[in-house]
């Protein structure tokens, strides 16, 4: 009666042997095309080091004005303007000007990469039910698998850096803006999309003139979710080379500093409620036809 | 002849198994039967019906009895399940995709019962929608809308958004968004029944007004006799899929084809509908100065009043031409008002 006891698993041996092959087949294939997968993403590597430059070589007065510019223009709000203007005040008087600029490069280049792939992935999945049904299942390991997993392969495959950390933060936080494409585009009202159709509108005037304009809403609070997830995984991605407010926690952690923790983590928080309220408000005002 | 659209057997059969319930249908199973054993929904059911130019043709039925799938057989929106849709001289069932999209472009358009206006657009993109479909040049499309938004009452909404307008408002917006395009056939489902009746009524006097001008081929699809009464110069009766009576007005309520049309126009105030000539006894031969003569178009209601100005027990029918038609009794117009007697038995 052993076996109820005990499960039945395969033996030591086998199962070594097994571990053995996946990584010893994985080493090889990073070994030989590891490489040329990295040339393959050098044109990230030098935009991200660009944007980077851009945000720290900048004045700060020059980049607070433009971030100020930028929130008035996409929220219309006294209010969210000034939190943003003493939040960073703050920031850089604390001594995390520098941190922040990394972690905000990072952020935005992560969530315009999962906008370029995220909604034309979400745009086959709302045209096709067999694309959904491959896609969904996907999302859903994407979105539960623990971070720390899928860093393995790509810190062998790639090293460590910024390129990793940034596909990291990607694989991580480009699923909700592929689910709510998806769900915006396929909840547009049938009668509107009939009527469309009744006029001889074909694929593509359906879709850009249509479905698009009135899925926005729903694809922005995709995009807003996608920057949120991307500034949680900013922490995670530090450990294997990302700099920014990330570093700088993680050295807390291992060292029990409080006050860096509490600075550097609170700055994250900071940078992710301006990040949800001027993106909310963009959403609401793209609603603007809704209201009288 | 002047048939613009011709539907010839055309079935629609939804659900999986299509063709096999196709040869049962036609074998002549009930709806229920079918969906018993093949689990398909029998949507149209062998219709033949011929619609021509120029006229407001009436498609009439309770939900469920197949006129909105009949009427989006006509621009594809549903494809049939066998028949054929002839549309002056081209089938329209046998257009490539791309035909087809440029058949809807020029040659149709609809009008829709929940309005179905794009909400992010105002209404003057709403209205010019169908012309920048075809990439018509801006300049064009603009001076267009403008003049339909002018001539359906609309003037100075341009930069509206739909849901800043009454219902009534919202339609007519819909029906200048599909004569936009100057088909020569437009389709409209059930375009007034969301409307309140004293806006529906006005839209319905819109339309025959605009229809006295553009002699447009209008296929109304309404569940609604009055409106079908008043709008329509001929009525198809739909039941389950089938056409049950394909008739004028007056043939309609004077000749019901079976139960369920009489069943349909039981409720209707026959002395506000039943024109003059529809009932008066042909002849040419009387001619009397003190008589009074009235018109074949008149409605029983008038004639009656007509009448009972004189002491006279009879009345001359002319036509448009005044020449006289016929003449009508005072028995024969209490005829014409009077429900029919098997009708009276039945519901009495």
């Amino acid at each position: 009666m052993e076996w109820l006891i005990k499960f039945p698993e395969m033996d030591r041996d086998g199962l070594r042997e097994f571990k053995k092959t996946v990584d010893n087949a994985f080493t090889s294939f990073s070994r030989n095309y590891g490489e040329g997968i990295e040339n393959f993403f050098d044109p990230l590597l030098s935009f991200l080091i660009a944007f980077e430059k851009l945000f720290l070589n900048t004045p700060w007065p020059i980049t607070i004005f433009a971030i100020l510019s930028i929130c008035w223009l996409a929220s219309r709000s006294i209010l969210i303007v000034a939190g943003t203007f003493l939040s960073f005040l703050l920031i850089g008087y604390f001594g995390m000007w520098e941190d922040t600029m990394s972690t905000l490069a990072i952020i935005l280049v992560a969530t315009l990469l999962c906008i370029c792939i995220g909604i034309p992935i979400g745009i086959a999945m709302a045209r096709s039910n067999k694309v959904q049904t491959l896609i969904l299942p996907i999302l859903d390991v994407m979105q539960t698998i623990p971070s720390f997993v899928y860093l393995i392969p790509v810190v062998m495959l790639l090293g460590i850096g910024k390129v990793p950390g940034l596909i990291a933060v990607c694989i991580y936080a480009i699923p909700p803006i592929v689910r709510l494409t998806n769900l915006g585009i396929r909840l547009v009202d049938k009668d509107i999309l009939e009527a469309a159709e009744s006029f001889g509108a074909n694929y593509w005037q359906k879709l850009l003139g249509v479905q698009i304009p009135l899925a926005l809403p729903t694809i922005f609070a995709g995009v807003n979710q996608t920057i949120m997830m991307a500034l949680a995984m900013v922490v995670i991605a530090s450990m294997i080379g990302v700099q920014g407010l990330g570093l700088p926690v993680l050295r807390a952690i291992s060292n029990q500093y409080l006050a860096l923790g509490l600075m550097n983590g609170l700055a994250i928080v900071v940078l992710a409620i301006i990040f949800d309220r001027v993106t909310q408000r963009i959403g609401k005002r793209m609603q603007k036809y809704k209201s009288d | 002849m002047n048939n613009y659209i011709e539907i010839k057997n055309l079935y629609k059969i939804f659900g999986n198994n299509a063709t096999e319930a196709l040869s049962l249908v036609k074998e002549g199973i009930s709806k229920e039967e079918l969906l018993e054993k093949t689990n398909c929904v029998l949507g149209l059911n062998n219709i033949n019906l011929d619609i021509r130019k120029g006229k407001i043709h009436v498609i009439m039925g309770l939900s469920g009895s197949g006129k909105s799938t009949l009427i989006r057989h006509l621009n594809r929106l549903i494809e049939p399940t066998f028949g054929e849709v002839m549309i002056n001289g081209v089938n329209v069932l046998k257009l490539s995709n791309k035909e087809l999209l440029e058949y809807r472009q020029k040659n149709m358009s609809m009008v829709f019962q929940k309005f179905a206006l794009f909400p992010h657009k105002t209404v003057l993109e709403n209205i010019n929608y169908g012309l920048m479909v075809q990439k018509i040049k801006e300049e064009i499309y603009l001076e267009k809308s403008q003049f339909w938004l002018k001539r359906v009452g609309l003037e100075g909404y341009d930069n509206y958004y739909p849901n800043q307008l009454s219902g009534g408002m919202q339609q007519r917006v819909g029906l200048a968004r599909a004569l936009a395009t100057d088909a020569e056939i437009l389709l409209m489902d059930e375009a007034f029944s969301a409307l309140d009746p004293l806006i529906r009524a006005e839209m319905q006097d819109v339309l025959i007004d605009l229809q006295l001008e553009l002699k447009k081929t209008i296929v109304f699809i309404t569940h609604d006799l009055d409106e079908a009464l008043k709008i329509g110069e001929r009525i198809s009766i739909l039941r389950d899929g089938s056409v049950v009576q394909d008739d004028s007005p007056q043939k309609i309520i004077l000749n019901p084809a079976d139960d369920y049309v009489s069943d349909f126009i039981k409720d209707i105030n026959r002395s506000r509908v039943i024109k003059a000539k529809s009932i008066m006894t042909k002849s040419i031969s009387i001619k009397k100065e003190t008589v009074p003569i009235i018109d074949g178009e008149m409605v029983l209601e008038e004639v009656l009043q007509q009448i009972t100005k004189t002491n006279h027990y009879f009345v001359l029918v002319k036509d448009s031409k005044n020449k006289i038609i016929g003449k009508i009794t005072l028995k024969e117009l209490l005829k014409g008002i009077q429900r029919p007697r098997q009708e009276i038995k039945k519901y009495a």
